[in-house]
């Protein structure tokens, strides 16, 4: 069987198509375990996963740590509100200290852009990158191809929008990686002022508005508006937003054909979509948040399987 | 690399009938029992008694589920590559039922030792048996024994056998290779 060609997960720009075709591959038999009575098997007995948080994060981490529970790996949980970094201590310190209790893999999110690619460089310790800064978050565009694959068969061949902030993203792009990878089309649709400048040197065209977006595509993946990552004001109102921007089940209807509707979570109701668009059918927002677990075992199972302990 | 035959076409069949008839000995309709294959080689010996079980016997409403093992192996990362899985279906629970284990070579014993495990994810059953083709004397690593076996084999370590089946490698046969 093959494995994967790199040993930390710190974005999906550095793996290959069949790296996310055997993490699909792993996935699909983990979502099988974990919909059984019981959801737990005992790979990873002797594996130690330490989930470092340096920015806030409750889904992610909830969905990273079941994952390890359910691959039966020791966990310890650290988030920086309570920790020595707020003393001053540095990154590589702080790791190296958590390393030194016998830790085979550290799931980091952290604010800084590169964090993970920074500490890979000076630490023995497979990394998986939770988020980093408007970066990438890799097992979340992960898990978005994997629910469009379970729900259209192939990711190839589609045509997916990304709609919001695009600027501040690295869900977006993740994603936009991810997608391109696996062959399908990407557009980018949101306020002029949330585009970042040169996004259409990634491949991706954009489009201002949404209705045309929506009559393109196959899949429409909704972001969040990331208040909290804007220093200055990008968008008159949040209004004004929602009018121009957001998903309602009137505009879903007017489209002569059934697009898939994802978001990444935590939905603003009311800005991005409407409620009754999250709760319809169409929705997949809560196998993305299903598959998140399963993919991240893969994720996980696939990089311990690199790490040695024993030399025969 | 030299092979030799252990058992041909007809033999198989004859085995095969032969273990279909203990397994009636002991589980008459099948009620409370379920087959469980073990992947990836011993589905196919279990589609086939079932398929002899229905056909030949006339026993109905016999279930067959497929377990996978790989991620209760004891060698994880002790090999090169990741362990590859393999589909694991079983729609039923398996509470209170007599569990026949079925795979084609029964050698260290550590793959049934993880079916042992495995199985448990799907509840707690009564019993389990365990039939296997080729018993592998000489070379078990744990006190796990078959409970119906077709062929015992006397073959030493660096020898494989290899249990062929015509719906997946052209023809019915067991080989002794060795290496």
């Amino acid at each position: 069987m093959s494995e994967l060609s790199v040993n930390h997960l710190l974005g999906i720009k550095y793996i290959t198509e069949e790296d996310i075709h055997l993490i699909f591959e792993t996935a699909d038999h983990f979502k099988e375990v974990i919909n059984r009575p019981i959801k737990k098997v005992p790979s990873l007995r002797d594996i130690t996963i330490a989930n470092l948080f340096f920015e806030n994060s409750t889904r992610t981490r909830l969905s990273f740590e079941l994952a390890e529970k359910r691959l039966s790996a020791d966990v310890v949980n650290f988030s920086a509100a309570s920790s020595s970094v707020k003393k001053g201590e540095t990154l590589i310190d702080t790791v190296n200290n958590i390393l030194s209790m016998k830790v085979d893999m550290v799931v980091m999110r952290h604010p800084n852009p590169g964090a993970g690619i920074f500490l890979s460089r000076h630490i023995d310790a497979s990394i998986v990158n939770a988020g980093d800064g408007a970066h990438e978050h890799p097992t979340q565009a992960l898990l978005d191809c994997f629910s469009i694959r379970e729900r259209l068969g192939d990711v190839a061949g589609k045509k997916v929008v990304i709609v919001g902030d695009i600027l501040h993203s690295r869900v977006a792009l993740s994603n936009i990686f991810a997608l391109q990878k696996l062959g399908a089309e990407v557009k980018v649709c949101g306020p002029k002022t949330l585009i970042p400048k040169y996004i259409e040197n990634l491949g991706v065209e954009v489009e201002g508005n949404l209705q045309k977006a929506l009559q393109w595509c196959d899949v429409a993946n909704m972001l969040r508006v990331q208040n909290e990552r804007m220093d200055i004001s990008y968008f008159p109102s949040t209004r004004e937003y929602a009018q121009q921007f957001g998903l309602t089940k009137k505009v879903l209807d007017s489209l002569d054909k059934e697009i898939i509707v994802m978001h990444p979570g935590p939905i603003n109701r009311g800005v991005e979509v409407t409620s009754d668009v999250a709760d319809s059918d169409q929705a997949i927002i809560l196998d993305q948040v299903q598959n998140g677990v399963a993919v991240r075992m893969a994720v996980i199972y696939l990089l311990a399987s690199k790490i040695k302990h024993h030399e025969d | 690399m030299s092979q030799k035959v252990l058992l041909n076409a007809t033999e198989i069949n004859i085995a095969l009938h032969r273990l279909a008839c203990q397994l009636i000995e002991n589980h008459d309709t099948f009620e409370d029992t379920v087959l469980i294959g073990i992947q990836p080689r011993g589905v196919f010996l279990a589609e086939r008694l079932k398929r002899l079980l229905q056909e030949e016997y006339k026993i109905q409403n016999i279930r067959l589920g497929y377990l996978d093992i790989t991620f209760y192996r004891d060698d994880f990362r002790r090999s090169d590559k990741p362990l590859e899985a393999n589909k694991t279906k079983i729609n039923f629970i398996v509470e209170d039922q007599k569990v026949v284990f079925i795979d084609d070579v029964l050698y260290t014993g550590r793959s049934i030792r993880s079916a042992l495990t495995a199985i448990q994810s799907f509840g707690r059953p009564l019993e389990i048996e365990l039939l296997t083709l080729i018993d592998r004397r000489f070379s078990r690593h744990l006190p796990i024994q078959p409970d119906y076996r077709g062929r015992q084999v006397d073959a030493i370590n660096k020898e494989k056998v290899k249990v062929c089946w015509k719906e997946n490698d052209g023809e019915d046969a067991v080989y002794l290779i060795e290496k």
